[in-house]
């Protein structure tokens, strides 16, 4: 029993490394997915002369934790671009007719 | 069979009288008509704030509140703007490398015309900012052109309001489609909302003046552009029209403009002509 255990631990620590580079893999594709939809809208969004900051600093952050490895966080930071960038397209679509609701007559 | 036919016939007649009564209603609602809209616009704030004078919205924040307007009373003996104005006036004097100067750039030499600034230059199909003018006078005569946001053309602008101080404000829309168009684009611009706090310039502006937003007292729009450029504390230094445009986008979270972009030129012109009567008070001083 007491030798099962660092055994056991030694057949973790290899499958681990094994399955590493594909979950890895899996990961960036992931990332890269979601980082090309969030680039797509907010492509769309400062054509309509409607980017927000937050889209911007949501898609320099997705960048950054992907060039430090870091697959997870730069795919959430890149979905919450690509919602936020929907967001403004949403608002500048709207604001097409809801702005003389606001006109001073 | 007869009582039928009448009634019918009433009601037809009703319906068509009442097309005709609304359909033009319906069109003059869509149609451009600057005068109505600075009537109405200058209507809206002499009655949110009946106690304030006409004259005295071009000040901005000190028309709203009395405690802010004896501390700016105080400070106008040595006005923060002062340094600026001093250099604007010798760099207006100044000639360029080919001997010309800004004077020549500009009717009556540029003295005591700040008020007629924009307008809508039928050449060029567009609006014509003071800013963008001075910046077009240093490229004609071999200049480079100056940041639009602050030092020299805050100080250079500063001077030619000065020089304005106390004329009412006198933008002129000509009977061109075009300008009519630049117009319209500027009010939409202003009602516009923007950026991930959803703001347009009227949910500050004009929804409201008077009240603070964190620290600051928000300004009426009526007349917020008489006063500039203006010397802010905030920003340690002055800043032209242009900046002021740039950092409120960005206080919206909205990804601002490049300066003199056709939005801005034409937001500067629809605020501008809103506010023709009052008299330009620049250059200013904000909290």
């Amino acid at each position: 029993m007491k030798q099962s255990l660092p055994l056991a631990m030694l057949l973790a620590l290899l499958l681990t490394l094994g399955l590493a580079p594909a979950a890895r893999a899996a990961n960036e594709a992931e990332f890269k997915a979601a980082y090309s939809a969030a680039e797509a809208a907010s492509k769309e969004a400062a054509g309509m002369r409607n980017q927000w900051t937050v889209t911007v600093s949501a898609l320099a952050a997705a960048k950054k934790a992907a060039d430090g490895g870091d697959f997870d966080r730069a795919t959430a930071a890149s979905k919450e671009a690509e919602a936020l960038a929907k967001a403004s397209i949403v608002q500048a679509t709207s604001e097409k007719e809801a702005w003389k609701a606001m006109e001073i007559r | 069979m007869k009582a039928r036919s009448a009634l019918l016939l009433g009601s037809l007649s009703a319906a068509l009288i009442a097309f005709a009564l609304t359909s033009p209603r319906v069109v003059a609602a869509d149609k451009v008509d600057p005068a109505a809209d600075a009537k109405a616009f200058q209507n809206f704030f002499f009655q949110k704030f009946p106690a304030v004078k006409h004259e005295d919205f071009v000040n901005g924040p000190y028309s709203m509140n009395e405690d802010m307007k004896r501390q700016w009373q105080e400070k106008e003996e040595f006005p923060p703007y002062e340094f600026a104005l001093d250099a604007g006036k010798e760099m207006f004097a100044t000639p360029f490398k080919n001997g010309k100067s800004y004077a020549d750039c500009f009717p009556n030499g540029g003295i005591g015309i700040r008020q007629t600034y924009p307008y809508f230059d039928e050449k060029e199909g567009k609006v014509v900012t003071l800013e963008l003018a001075l910046n077009r006078c240093r490229e004609a005569n071999g200049e480079a052109p100056y940041s639009y946001v602050k030092d020299e053309m805050a100080s250079l602008t500063a001077y030619m309001a000065f020089t304005s101080r106390g004329k009412p404000m006198d933008i002129r829309i000509p009977d061109d489609p075009r300008a009519l168009a630049a117009y319209e684009n500027g009010k939409r611009y202003f009602y516009t909302r923007r950026g991930q706090l959803n703001f347009s310039c009227a949910s500050c502006h004009v929804q409201s003046p008077g009240e603070r937003i964190r620290a600051e007292i928000l300004a009426p729009a009526l007349g917020i552009l008489n006063a500039m450029p203006i010397y802010r504390s905030e920003w340690s230094g002055m800043g032209t029209i242009s900046r002021r445009f740039v950092t409120c986008n960005s206080q919206t979270r909205a990804v601002p403009l490049e300066p003199q972009a056709d939005e801005y030129r034409d937001v500067e012109y629809f605020v501008s002509y809103v506010a023709n009567g009052l008299p330009i008070s620049g250059p200013g001083a904000r909290p």
